[in-house]
């Protein structure tokens, strides 16, 4: 199973390893990430104006590309999956953006958001299964405390992003599961890190990272793991518990990852 | 060719204003049949109806087209105007220019236009009218409750008293319902089990009450004054006449963990129970899902206790089959699922629960035997949060956009209760808004506020957060300090939405009663006719209709069983007389009609047809009028032609088409 893989620049510079131990692993697993050629920036942020169009249409291209490939598309990054699934979702039901991506991009077939996009968790839940990443598994993490963190950008607007259960989600839990750990749930984990207001108000981002911390740490938790750079970002400075990228440890479930 | 009469009603300025009703007039004058055309301020008046009659009279017309709001408010009264006239009563059509027409459009010019053409559209249809007569039918002097809850209680026990024998159904092993669930009630704080007890007593004794426990309704045919109704007696697996409820059985029963329905699941009950002490009939059922005899074939240690031998493990469901002149639908309320509001953690926390569940555990009889305490611990709770509207007034999908109209005042006697129990108790309320309309309810609110220091925040909560150490943490806002709140509590009490008991839906498809978006019933008027479903016979009590408080529930059964009486007391009624009518010379009897005819009112017979001097004898259609409804299935089904519905035939349809399309 090839997908089309849409890395994002964060997982160029700071996040090296969210890209590295997904390529590896999705391999092991049996499905092969290609990377979409010439892709930018998704743009970090999702567009609210209802008349922005600029900033939107590096989404459209990476959807369209996909498209032609007649493959879904896979993102590792929260923000560029939030931006380019709602991208998609505009191109799909809000008919005058619609037409005018379409008017600047200029394509031989117009694109009406066709294109199936997936986060990596979804690709190993509904694609390739969690009974069957369990049963890959060679090296499991048991008795390892694991905390999720599921950050905003995944779960919320739920209608949109229907990735889980906004306020009581599961999939990450069941992949701590699935790789042999114990997953420790704790009422924290869908709130908000702060986000890009650690530029501007550090001390902010700080007390929500705390009270996060705090609480994971407080029912037993003995590492964060996420999906997000800005939230692992945020959440590093607050020290406390170690977070990694939950690709690190599906590598090191897998037996794959190198010392 | 028909002399019709039209008469176009100003109904003061609701039609006049949007409709140039003089216009509307000279228009229709030129039309087909037409032999006189008027208006007047108000058709439905006195004087109104004297100016038709005289019409009548003067032009000898024999149809009538009035043009003014729908037939459901006025028809009834210009047939029997069209009656004092010396006119037959279905030779009176209706042209609604007022709901239609004058009510939806702004432009005159364009609501003429269109008052005129559905005035030709009735004209048209009449001028094919003819003549029916309406025939009689009996009453079945018996009425059936479905649902034995306060509202259906109350219901039964005022038409028994009138003097007519009452069937009550009820699906749970006893009657009592939602009330019998609950610890006090507002605004006296009067014990709920002893008000209901002795009205459960009072139906279970009297003796033109027939109680159906552990049942549930069918099938119902029939219709006004004479429904059939199948009722399933669901296996006890007790013998009724034998059991004495001494309750050894339930003491000695080894299944003793399965949550218990009455108690929300806070507590177990075993697998031979009763729901609860003050059960009529006091007599237990076996749950075959959790009874070990029935799992596995072993044990029957209750049939060995049981001095009576009242255990029979092969009762089986039985079929009753009654007859009824009207029925009442009391089917009640629960409250709606929490699976939506996470934020609240419900399901992750034992400590946080809905209202309904408080109930339970401030009864004596409830799984803490009274004591407020924490589920999880045991604990004695010393800080309170109640959240109010939870999946109430909901804007966003996820809950109910109603009002549930209960919750202000129970919240505000559980806080009341609770602080004058446990004074060190602190409670807070978040609200939305509090409402509290009806006798001695808001006096009640503000004491609880003035009197017992309950502490209302006005605001919504976000989040509740359960804390490593077990306490709950509780985001919410203060809209009046404009600040937001974090406030531990060790319990949280959610005052959740009621919907309509999620039956309602089945019943309503048997009855053919019509039912909202919300399913709640639907009244037949919503100022008018508020206790009557539009479909003759049934009649609608308690929250099956739409959010309300025991004294209104008590009130609305009193009412719809004045309705039912009223039904019952009558020898005959007035059949529709427009039914279908199949044609024997064009019916080939291919079956089509029965097939799809809803109310059985089709069989065939073989006899010999006289066709133009061909004499041949094959099978046809005959409607039985007493049972057609005319809903016109049968004339839409019929291949060759043959089915047609007196009063709505395929050519009066047809020419109000072309009337229209003209």
């Amino acid at each position: 199973m090839k997908y089309s893989y849409y890395p994002g620049c964060t997982l160029k510079t700071k996040a090296k390893d969210l890209d590295m131990y997904a390529r590896l692993s999705a391999k092991e697993l049996g499905f092969e990430l290609e990377e979409i050629e010439n892709w930018q920036c998704c743009g970090g942020v999702y567009p609210l104006g209802a008349d922005e169009i600029g900033s939107k249409l590096s989404s459209v291209r990476a959807l369209n590309y996909a498209k032609e490939k007649g493959q879904d598309l896979v993102t590792l990054c929260s923000a560029c999956h939030h931006v380019i699934k709602r991208v998609n979702d505009d191109i799909k039901n809000v008919e005058d953006i619609r037409n005018r991506a379409n008017n600047y991009m200029k394509l031989e077939e117009p694109y009406a958001g066709e294109t199936e996009v997936l986060h990596f968790l979804e690709v190993l839940r509904d694609r390739v299964g969690f009974d069957n990443l369990k049963k890959a598994v060679k090296k499991p993490l048991t008795g390892r405390k694991i905390a999720a963190y599921y950050g905003c950008l995944l779960l919320r607007p739920s209608k949109v992003l229907a990735f889980d259960n906004p306020e009581n989600p599961t999939i990450i839990e069941d992949f701590i599961k699935a790789i042999g750990a114990t997953p420790v749930v704790y009422p924290y984990r869908n709130e908000c890190c702060g986000g890009y207001i650690s530029l501007k108000d550090g001390e902010k981002a700080q007390n929500m990272c705390e009270k996060i911390m705090e609480s994971a740490s407080g029912f037993g938790a003995e590492m964060l793991i996420t999906a997000c750079p800005l939230c692992l970002y945020n959440l590093n400075k607050c020290g406390k518990l170690p977070v990694v990228y939950f690709t690190e440890l599906l590598a090191e479930a897998l037996g794959i990852k190198e010392d | 060719m028909q002399r019709i009469g039209v008469f176009v009603c100003h109904c003061g300025s609701n039609i006049a204003a949007t409709v140039d009703v003089k216009k509307v007039v000279e228009m229709v004058k030129t039309e087909p049949g037409v032999i006189h055309a008027e208006d007047y301020q108000y058709m439905c008046s006195e004087a109104g109806q004297a100016k038709i009659i005289e019409a009548v009279k003067e032009h000898k017309l024999n149809g009538l087209v009035v043009c003014s709001c729908s037939p459901r408010m006025h028809e009834a009264t210009f047939r029997k105007c069209a009656e004092r006239a010396g006119i037959n009563p279905y030779m009176v059509e209706i042209a609604n220019i007022r709901e239609h027409c004058s009510w939806i459009h702004k432009d005159m010019d364009e609501a003429t236009e269109k008052a005129v053409i559905l005035a030709r559209a009735a004209i048209a249809k009449v001028n094919l009218n003819a003549p029916l007569q309406a025939g009689e039918s009996g009453v079945v002097k018996r009425a059936l409750v479905i649902g034995g809850g306060i509202a259906g209680i109350q219901t039964a026990l005022d038409i028994a008293d009138a003097g007519f024998p009452v069937d009550i159904v009820e699906k749970e092993p006893s009657i009592g319902g939602r009330m019998s669930q609950l610890d006090k009630t507002f605004p006296t704080l009067d014990c709920s089990a002893c008000i209901l007890t002795p009205k459960m007593v009072e139906a279970a004794a009297h003796p033109n009450i027939t109680i159906h426990t552990y049942s549930e309704v069918e099938n119902v045919s029939g219709f006004v004054g004479n429904f059939t109704v199948e009722i399933r007696k669901k296996a006890r697996s007790i013998d009724m006449d034998k059991c004495t409820g001494c309750g050894l059985c339930q003491e000695k029963c080894p299944m003793k963990k399965t949550p218990s329905e009455f108690n929300r699941g806070l507590g177990n009950r075993s697998a031979i129970y009763t729901p609860f002490a003050q059960a009529i009939p006091n007599v237990p059922v076996i749950d075959r899902n959790a009874c070990l005899k029935f799992k596995t074939g072993k044990c029957g240690i209750c049939s060995t206790v049981c001095a009576a031998g009242a255990i029979d493990y092969t009762q089986v469901d039985t079929m009753v089959t009654e007859k009824y002149g009207a029925i009442v639908v009391a089917t009640g309320f629960d409250m709606i699922k929490l699976d939506k509001y996470d934020e609240y953690a419900y399901s992750q926390s034992k400590d946080v629960i809905t209202s309904l569940e408080l109930e339970r555990v401030m009864n004596a009889a409830g799984p803490t035997k009274g004591h407020l305490e924490r589920l999880s611990d045991g604990k004695a709770p010393k800080e309170i949060v109640f959240i109010q509207c939870v999946g109430s007034r909901c804007a966003d999908g996820r809950g109910k956009g109603y009002c549930s109209k209960i919750c202000c005042m129970y919240t505000a006697k559980h806080a009341m209760l609770i602080r004058d129990k446990y004074p060190d108790v602190n409670v807070t309320v978040f609200y939305i808004d509090v409402r509290t309309p009806g006798k001695n309810f808001d006096e009640f609110y503000r004491r609880a506020v003035e009197n017992y220091g309950v502490n209302y925040v006005k605001g919504q909560v976000g989040k509740v957060i359960p804390q490593p150490d077990g306490k709950l943490l509780v985001q919410g806002v203060d809209l009046i300090d404009n600040k937001q709140i974090l406030k531990e509590a060790d319990m949280v009490v959610l005052a959740a939405a009621i919907e309509p008991n999620p039956d309602v839906r089945k019943i309503a498809t048997m009855l053919t009663a019509s039912i909202d978006n919300d399913n709640f019933l639907t009244e037949a008027h919503a100022k008018l006719r508020p206790v009557e479903s539009p479909t003759a016979g049934i009649f609608l009590s308690g929250v099956c209709q739409g959010p309300k408080d025991i004294p209104e529930t008590v009130a609305q059964a009193g009412a719809a069983a004045v309705k039912a009486i009223g039904l019952l007391a009558k020898d005959k009624l007035m059949t529709n007389p427009c039914t279908a009518k199949s044609d024997e010379l064009l019916c080939n009897g291919c079956s089509k009609c029965a097939n799809v005819c809803p109310y059985g009112a089709i069989s065939y017979e073989v006899k010999e047809i006289n066709d133009h001097g061909i004499r041949e004898t094959r099978r046809v259609a005959q409607v039985n009028n007493a049972l057609c409804q005319g809903c016109g299935a049968c004339t839409v089904a019929c291949p060759s032609g043959a089915m047609d519905l007196q009063g709505f035939s395929n050519r009066q349809i047809i020419a109000e088409v072309d009337a229209i399309c003209r």
